[in-house]
């Protein structure tokens, strides 16, 4: 077995130095009806390196991978180019192969790179302070209506209609455990997002309001109404960003107010991997940063008084606080949260404004494209990289209907929304650097002819 | 013009002047090289990143154009890469020596995983796109999963969670589930004292009183006080087996027996599964719902703290209840069950915990690595750790207090207490003079049942050779702690930072950069 180097020889040496004579005597404490003798029955034996990989490469291959077709797929996760460099050093084994760095003195490779990578998402959301990551968009997003509870000691959280059902599914999971009141229900297919009754909802029980930015449906509103009636009621700000690249063109949240801004950091550095492993983006107001969950990395010196970085305020945490910890989140994303800090400082603010505005661009045109389709309709004034379009018939076919055809069309709301089907002719569309004018085209044929 | 025949130097000056070398004027030692932040050596104007020029376009911004500088720096490639080659020098991983944190499972990560899970089709599909189009990744789910489920011995596995910790919240929030539709409201979940700090931190965040249970002097659960304190108030006992003393607990199966005879729920911390994996199956000692971290146990690289993944396998009692979504087979075809098709198959699901279906490179990984070792390599696994573990254990236990060394055999960690030290000496000291003989410290002051507890956990990718010098690296500490040896308190002497303030750190904290100019016009 190639990963395991002890030879019989020193295994027997081993045994002898222990004082044991077999191996199971080392099992000795394992209760005689539950030691397996002899390897567990109807699984397969080792494998070569080549035939494993025989195996994978073969599923692997019946699956239609997005730069293999036209791709149009957003709605919480993107599809970017990623650098090659960013891959081949995330691979470095010094990186890769490490642990949470818990002893400083041989992790500040990993330490300063998760400082450099606070600040980049602070700065990116437009807040004081951003940990060291959370799992994804939706179990951060979760954490912040958490947040906000234990700062306003409410219990009221009202959901944008625009926030992605997916995350609403989780905070809602949640909340049957936690007792939390969650205020939701579908979007409607209009320009105009519901920030003008998220205001008028606010009340004294409200804990927070969480808004997704752009929308579900692509849609970009100004926030600071939005903040200021909620802080008005002394309730707090959550914005959720599950398209971070839309930050090089739009404004930050936390500029508008927001006090707590999470996100999908994916989009940067990451890619698609089917979904996981993602990389929950979680940001502050500095006056609130004992109350964040998650790791944080901050500045010190040494014994020698050289500057370095530890991991602090580890009284939040469970290996310190235990029942009474701020989350029970131990492992975070760190190597996602390096890949997208190597993104992110290859692109710099120029490269990211380039790569904002080149989406942008391609999206617009692509609006206006797929709009002339006879039997479409573009429900979005407002967008970055992302729009909604209204269908003649269920969307859910038309999307497998193309698939079948080689083309990933978008996300229907069908899929989003279930039980919601007065919107199910809805089409999200997402238009990223990597779609060309062909894809467009493309795209644009296949409706025309789907739903003549 | 005459040649000059004494050439250059081939002899070098006796080493003896070692300690007189002067300060460099840059701080680099050598191949050991400061690096600064990018705040301070990039530039907002620079970038390594060309792009094809932007369509002109009207804006559709919503009047929300982003006009304020950011402040993002950029590097070039070149400068990009050497940035992070240098900061990655300054770390200590698996790659470059044995990494025995307990409880963490630092084996080798296999690098066929790497490059499988780099396979455009995997790496590059959309979490929603037409099922047609993912038959293959669906059948990697499907497989990986039934694997857990037979290694383990149980009903069924809950694929989605991300971690550990969310896999431990997956769990007891199936308890919770299965407990309330029976309309059996219970408020207490009992922890030993030895447990990881996610079990207290997870239960009191499901809404249930954490309650201690003790350990007896042999460093396991004390089995009479567990049975005197449940109750129809205990909702489950979260118990880590192999546990964090690095013992099988023997009364698994009267624990598990006598919890259920009052109505609670089993939850192992599958944290150590690596210690038994192909030798005992948790299902056969009554274990309702146990985590299986992918990244310690399956060998997903640790990432310098994730992404880990967290299934969790779940007992017949609490499929019913299992988050969505999930892979089922049907007709030959895989489906993912989500909300849209979940009052057909799964209406009493607690939900979901995800926004998409769990970490998929991560499967790619685990079932990588489970089919290269295949059911026989695993039990190897299993029983090599275990004996690496036990051959530390009984190669050291004469010069470092090992507390439950005379009830037995360890599993796949051995641990030491710092009874015996010279006095003022610490677990600490031993951890620091063990970064300066190259190798990574042990889990220290974890289980908290120890005073000054060491934990070692060695893993069964080390060779008889790494594991003599890492002992002898240990012994030569543990006589220096023990003669009181001064110079031990200041290590490491060696690594790029002496020891850091984290007193400082806390009081004032830093957690992002400040332009120096910017801070100083502010006072």
């Amino acid at each position: 077995m190639r990963y395991l180097p002890l030879t019989d020889t020193d295994r027997q040496d081993m045994l002898s130095v222990i004082g044991a004579g077999t191996i199971d005597d080392l099992f000795i404490d394992v209760p005689a009806e539950a030691r397996l003798t002899g390897t567990i029955a109807g699984l397969p034996d080792h494998a070569s390196e080549l035939a494993v990989e025989r195996h994978m490469g073969a599923l692997a291959r019946k699956n239609l991978s997005a730069g293999e077709a036209p791709f149009f797929l957003g709605a919480g996760a993107y599809k970017h180019h990623v650098p090659a460099s960013v891959d081949h050093l995330i691979q470095r084994g010094e990186f890769l192969t490490a642990y949470t760095p818990y002893q400083p003195e041989i992790a500040q490779g990993t330490l300063q790179v998760l400082f450099e990578f606070q600040t980049q998402v602070a700065r990116l959301l437009g807040v004081d302070v951003a940990n060291a990551s959370m799992y994804d968009g939706s179990t951060a997003c979760w954490e912040a209506i958490g947040m906000a509870r234990r700062i306003t000691r409410r219990g009221k959280a009202l959901l944008s209609s625009g926030l992605h059902p997916h995350y609403v599914s989780v905070a809602n999971t949640m909340a049957k455990f936690t007792g939390d009141a969650l205020v939701h229900e579908a979007p409607t297919l209009d320009a105009a997002t519901d920030i003008d009754a998220l205001i008028a909802s606010i009340d004294k029980d409200t804990s927070c309001v969480v808004v997704q930015y752009p929308d579900i449906l692509g849609r970009i509103a100004d926030l600071t109404p939005l903040a200021d009636a909620a802080h008005a009621a002394g309730a707090l700000l959550v914005a959720v960003v599950t398209e971070p690249v839309a930050l090089g063109a739009c404004r930050a949240p936390g500029h508008m107010g927001a006090d707590i801004v999470v996100g999908e950091g994916q989009s940067i550095g990451v890619g698609l991997q089917f979904g996981g492993p993602y990389l929950g983006l979680f940001g502050c107001k500095q006056k609130y940063v004992r109350q964040m969950p998650g790791r944080l990395c901050g500045e010190t010196v040494d014994a020698a008084g050289k500057r370095g970085f530890v991991l602090t305020l580890s009284t939040r945490e469970q290996h310190i606080r235990r029942e009474k910890a701020t989350s029970n989140i131990c492992t975070n994303s760190g190597l996602c949260a390096l890949a997208f800090s190597i993104h992110m400082t290859l692109l710099g603010e120029k490269g990211l404004r380039e790569l904002a505005s080149l989406n942008h661009g391609l999206a617009c045109q692509a609006a206006d494209r797929l709009a002339k389709v006879p039997g479409v309709t573009l429900v979005n004034d407002s967008f970055f990289n992302e729009f909604t379009l209204v269908l003649t018939r269920d969307a859910r076919e038309v999307v497998r209907t193309l698939a079948d055809k080689g083309i990933l069309a978008g996300v229907s709301l069908g899929r989003l929304f279930p039980d919601a089907p007065q919107i199910g002719n809805g089409l999200v569309v997402a238009v990223t650097e990597t779609v060309t004018a062909e894809d467009i085209e493309t795209l644009a044929a296949a409706l025309e002819e789907e739903l003549a | 013009m005459t040649m000059l025949k004494e050439g250059r130097p081939t002899t070098p000056q006796a080493a003896k002047d070692a300690h007189m070398a002067p300060q460099t004027a840059t701080g680099n030692r050598a191949l050991m090289l400061e690096e600064a932040l990018i705040f301070e050596i990039g530039s907002t104007d620079t970038t390594g990143v060309d792009f094809a020029e932007a369509p002109k376009v009207a804006s559709r911004l919503g009047g929300l154009a982003r006009t304020d500088s950011i402040g993002l720096p950029g590097l070039s490639e070149q400068e990009t890469v050497r940035h992070y080659t240098r900061l990655s020098r300054q770390n200590y991983a698996i790659d470059l020596g044995l990494f025995p944190l307990g409880s963490c499972t630092m084996k080798h990560n296999p690098r066929l995983n790497e490059k499988v899970a780099r396979m455009p089709g995997f790496a590059d599909i959309h979490p929603l796109q037409p099922q047609s189009t993912v038959q293959g990744a669906l059948a990697v789910i499907h497989e990986l999963a039934a694997w857990l489920v037979t290694l383990t011995g149980m009903h069924s596995v809950a694929m989605s969670p991300k971690a550990g910790a969310h896999g431990e919240l997956c769990g007891l929030l199936a308890i919770r589930a299965a407990l309330e539709a029976r309309g059996d409201a219970r408020s207490v979940v009992l922890v030993p004292e030895s447990a990881h700090g996610t079990n207290p931190a997870t239960a009191a965040f499901c809404g249930y009183k954490v309650e201690d249970i003790p350990a007896t002097p042999d460093g396991r659960v004390d089995l009479e006080a567990l049975k005197a304190r449940l109750g129809p108030d205990v909702a489950a006992v979260m118990i880590t087996n192999p546990n964090t003393c690095g013992l099988f607990e023997r009364d698994m199966k009267t624990i598990s027996d006598a919890v259920h005879a009052v109505g609670a729920f089993v939850y192992c911390d599958g944290a150590n599964f690596n210690a038994i994996v192909g030798r005992v199956r948790p299902g056969d000692l009554g274990v309702d719902a146990m985590h299986i971290n992918l990244h310690k146990t399956f060998s997903t690289p640790h990432g310098g703290g994730g992404p880990g993944s967290g299934p969790v396998v779940l007992s017949q009692a609490l499929t019913p209840f299992a988050p969505l979504p999930f892979v089922e087979k049907q007709d030959g075809k895989f489906v993912l069950v989500e909300e849209e098709t979940a009052e057909d198959h799964h209406a009493r699901t607690f939900g979901r915990m995800v926004a998409f279906h769990g970490q998929m490179g991560m499967f790619t990984r685990a079932l990588t690595y489970i089919l290269s070792h295949g059911a026989d390599g695993l039990r190897q696994v299993a029983e090599d750790a275990v004996l690496n573990a036990n051959y530390i254990l009984r190669s050291l236990d004469d010069v470092l207090d090992a507390p439950f060394g005379g009830s037995g055999p360890c599993m796949h960690e051995a641990l030491f207490s710092d009874k015996g030290l010279a006095e003022g000496f610490t677990t600490l000291d031993i951890a620091k003079g063990l970064i300066d003989e190259g190798f990574h410290p042990m889990t220290m002051y974890f289980p908290l049942v120890v005073h000054g507890a060491m934990l070692v956990e060695p893993t069964e990718t080390e060779s008889k050779a790494a594991l003599d010098q890492f002992i002898m690296a240990l012994r030569s500490l543990a006589e220096r702690a023990k003669a009181g040896d001064e110079a031990l308190k200041g290590a490491p002497y060696h690594a790029p930072r002496r020891r850091l303030d984290e007193t400082l750190a806390a009081r004032k904290p830093i957690l992002t950069w400040t332009d120096p100019a910017l801070a100083q016009a502010a006072e």
